[in-house]
């Protein structure tokens, strides 16, 4: 963004002024929807205000990691859609699109919210699990929408069967084993301030972004972005409000799972 | 994280498996431009890793349209050498890992060079890990905070990076390779010491708001030795 308009924006924050009042720790509205994909093993779709984010789970029958040769494998994408957003360009992931995925994937993979156990089959065969996520509309906080999408996708798979080498992904299925439920909070930075979920506008002038995905227990990731700094104290701020925030997203999780 | 088989014993009598105390850094040295041809580098040994850090640059950014007409960009690229590790050959060229920790490290670099004095150019970091024994992002960093003081670009400060971990009970610091194929949680940070703000933080396990304190407060203690080490490297050069 260009250094006049940033400083405008910045000007017009530090009087409070957030889109439709919203406060400096408020989300927008959340709408979680479940099995928008009934072809997906599981799949969701979260809007963050005019965010928009798609995640789609396939199981596939494959060989376990070499280093753990009894659990199946968690694989998670992130595709910066064209369509998103007049910025995303085709092309391979760009490093965005490729942190974003990995920082979705190091919450839902150190919270447990798999059973990795349940995905073996037998010797050198499991279920390896693939989590794609679709930017279908930019609107700031990235993050947070795909890893409310990808969770309630994994909670809401059911689990293919095996009949032979014929893998059977419809009718009456098992869901799949699911362990726990992990959400992020994701703060912008812009000078002093801190923003919690905000949108493209905001991130365009942000200084750092820091990602914290916790479940009801403990943190479980935390992903610092961007070359502004932060200090020791906000980071204890930002812990604060994420397992505070962390409540609400777990219950729309739970709403849109029909819990 | 995420290590197989039989979880061996990473705590024995209060102390971990190289005899570290739990707040304990692995012995580092670094040495200030061994590159020629580079503006500035920088040759580390932090335990068993072994790191080159060059800088190139400031010159003409490159593609034109990347150029910032307000300031100079960064590119960076973080890369394991494919025979750095104990285990296989590694795959060769940037996988998602490394295109990951190239754009933090950039980041890291992007807060405290002075890149409003160079517009329109780019300045170019290279880390190789050439051997790999855990926290070669925090060592990386640390070489190449090294390296771009010594090519005289200037800085408002040198980073440091080293990560905490959690062994069951114990935060640890500095988590090697063994350590982290079995650590229950791991934490890299970089700190710039001048004013004492994050520049980088990452984490993935499980760890309280408390372990997260104690993480942070080693890793802070840990860095006036690391910023003693980094001053003495660039000190010897000028010697």
């Amino acid at each position: 963004m260009q250094d006049e308009n940033r400083e405008y924006m910045l000007e017009l924050l530090g009087k409070g002024s957030r889109e439709q009042e919203r406060g400096q720790f408020d989300y927008r509205e959340i709408r979680i929807k479940k099995g928008v994909v009934p072809h997906a093993e599981g799949s969701a779709q979260v809007d963050l205000g005019s965010t928009k984010v798609l995640a789609g789970v396939k199981l596939v029958v494959g060989t376990p990691m070499q280093d753990k040769p009894n659990e199946g494998a968690l694989a998670t994408s992130a595709e910066l859609l064209p369509l998103a957003s007049p910025e995303y360009e085709m092309g391979p992931p760009s490093p965005e699109a490729i942190e974003l995925a990995r920082v979705v994937d190091r919450g839902i993979r150190a919270a447990e919210v798999v059973d990795m156990d349940a995905l073996f089959i037998e010797k050198d065969k499991v279920w390896n699990i693939y989590t794609d996520i679709y930017i279908l509309n930019y609107d700031g906080n990235l993050f947070d929408a795909s890893t409310l999408a990808a969770t309630t996708a994994l909670l809401s798979a059911r689990m293919p069967r095996l009949e032979g080498d014929e893998v059977i992904r419809e009718g009456a299925l098992e869901k799949l084993k699911t362990k726990n439920i992990v959400s992020s909070c994701t703060f912008a930075k812009l000078k002093a301030k801190l923003l919690l979920d905000s949108n493209a506008a905001e991130e365009s002038i942000m200084d750092a972004r820091v990602t914290i995905a916790n479940d009801e227990r403990v943190v479980r990731a935390m992903q610092k972005g961007l070359s502004g700094s932060i200090s020791f104290k906000d980071l204890e701020q930002m812990e604060d409000v994420a397992f505070e925030k962390s409540k609400e997203l777990r219950s729309s999780i739970a709403k849109a799972l029909g819990e | 994280m995420g290590g197989s088989g039989e979880k061996p014993e990473l705590i024995v009598d209060g102390r971990r498996l190289d005899k570290r105390a739990f707040d304990e850094l692995r012995p580092i040295k670094i040495e200030a431009g061994v590159l020629k041809n580079a503006e500035g580098s920088a040759y580390l040994e932090w335990g068993d890793n072994k790191i080159l850090a060059a800088v190139y640059g400031p010159k003409e950014a490159q593609p034109k349209h990347v150029a910032d007409p307000n300031r100079a960009i960064i590119k960076c690229r973080y890369q394991m050498a494919p025979f750095s590790s104990l285990e296989e050959h590694g795959r060769t060229g940037p996988n998602r890992r490394a295109i990951e920790i190239s754009k933090v490290t950039k980041e890291v670099f992007g807060n405290v060079i002075l890149l409003e004095q160079f517009p329109g150019s780019e300045i170019d970091i290279f880390v190789e890990v050439l051997q790999s024994d855990g926290g070669t992002r925090a060592a990386g960093i640390t070489a190449a905070a090294v390296a771009l003081a010594s090519s005289g670009i200037p800085m408002r400060d040198i980073p440091y990076a080293v990560s905490a971990g959690r062994v069951g009970e114990h935060m640890v610091l500095d988590v090697n390779k063994i350590e982290d194929n079995y650590s229950d949680a791991d934490m890299p940070v970089a700190i710039a010491p001048r004013n004492d703000e994050i520049l980088l933080l990452q984490m993935d396990g499980s760890l309280t708001k408390e372990q997260i304190s104690e993480g942070l407060a080693m890793v802070r203690k840990a860095g006036e030795t690391i910023v003693r080490v980094q001053r003495e490297a660039l000190e010897a050069k000028y010697r």
